[in-house]
């Protein structure tokens, strides 16, 4: 298991300085560590926290929002009608829930489907895994830099330590 | 003409008060009317023209006041666009940037969609906005107090927020000319 400290470690060494967005129980304890650290800003909505990073990428920031994947529901239209055209790069940080049908009945369709509706609405996707994390993390940095829109970077459970172990 | 009586400016009147008496900061303009109007008002470097992602106007211009403390930022905004996403008065009135300025256009409809009514005729956002935080609030309709307010405004510690009663009247105007993937290069070159 990856340790949260490492995780927002390597984003930062990539040059990540900007953190929003809201909350969820597989991001834990990267949510921890980033108020520990004093990086994160909160938002309300993952919308309005997608919104926020792009403001903070066109005043010279280097932005990720931390997500639940129910809350790409909710920011899909500000992703396509902002980032996607206006090209405003911006490191998602998405819980897999639902991954495999194990979870509460609200994430199944979610779980199942979210790979499908990243590829419909072209934002590049990866799941992290601490087998090929550091190539993982070579991807954000490169695909960040050269395509300049959104990427969606998947934690499954038990892939980063959470709050509890 | 409504709810108030008497003379209320056109939203294209305000938008222009506001702009001249702007320089070089940043302009976040919301999606419809208020960004086409704005464009063919002035056009300038400074204005990030917003053509869709309704709602979100404040949550741009927010992320561009905090990465940015030294600028003053302003958001032009619009009732509905306020309407759509209000939960971002709550994160503006909680992280309390002093450099940001959202001004909102507020003619009580959806005029680019055809003048539906919105719900701000009912709901005073100024009210929302200050029980939100926002730590200077005003509430205007003549061109002159707008002036007064906005300059203000521009010389102390924000949050502020300035509702503008505007009537429905839309000038006749065009699209935004330039490209999207256009009007971040040159904001993002415009602010640095």
């Amino acid at each position: 298991m990856i340790e949260s400290d490492d995780f927002v470690q390597a984003l930062q060494d990539i040059g990540f300085n900007f953190f929003t967005g809201v909350p969820d129980s597989l991001l834990g304890g990267i949510y921890a560590t980033l108020l520990e650290r004093r990086l994160f800003t909160p938002s309300v909505r993952e919308d309005e926290a997608v919104a926020m990073a792009a403001g903070a990428y066109m005043a010279g920031k280097v932005p990720a929002v931390l997500m639940q994947n129910s809350g790409l529901g909710t920011s899909l239209n500000t992703l396509i009608s902002l980032n996607l055209i206006y090209r405003q790069p911006c490191l998602l940080i998405v819980s897999w829930r639902g991954f495999e049908g194990k979870d509460a009945p609200e994430h199944l369709v979610m779980g199942q489907t979210m790979t499908q509706l990243l590829d419909t609405v072209r934002i590049p996707h990866r799941a992290l895994s601490e087998q090929t994390a550091a190539d993982d993390f070579r991807w954000v940095a490169q695909t960040f830099m050269n395509a300049r829109i959104p990427l969606a970077l998947l934690i499954k459970q038990g892939v980063v330590k959470g709050i509890q172990p | 003409m409504r709810p108030e009586e008497g003379t209320i400016q056109s939203r294209a009147r305000a938008i222009q008060a506001v702009l001249g008496l702007l320089t070089d900061q940043p302009v976040i303009i919301c999606n419809g009317f208020p960004s086409r109007e704005a464009f063919k008002l002035t056009d300038r470097p400074t204005h990030f023209y917003m053509i869709g992602s309704m709602g979100v106007a404040a949550a741009i211009g927010l992320g561009v006041a905090l990465s940015k403390p030294n600028k003053k930022v302003v958001v032009l905004d619009g009732d509905g666009n306020v309407l759509m996403g209000m939960g971002t008065l709550a994160t503006v009135g909680a992280l309390k940037p002093k450099n940001f300025i959202h001004v909102v256009l507020d003619n009580e409809v959806y005029g680019s969609t055809g003048n539906q009514p919105t719900l701000s005729r009912i709901v005073r956002l100024d009210q929302v906005a200050k029980a939100a935080g926002y730590v200077h609030v005003e509430r205007v309709r003549e061109r002159e107090d707008l002036v007064y307010e906005f300059k203000a405004m521009l010389g102390n510690d924000g949050p502020s927020f300035l509702l503008v009663k505007v009537s429905e009247q839309a000038e006749d105007v065009g699209r935004v000319l330039h490209e999207p993937a256009e009007i971040t290069r040159r904001f993002m070159k415009a602010i640095e």
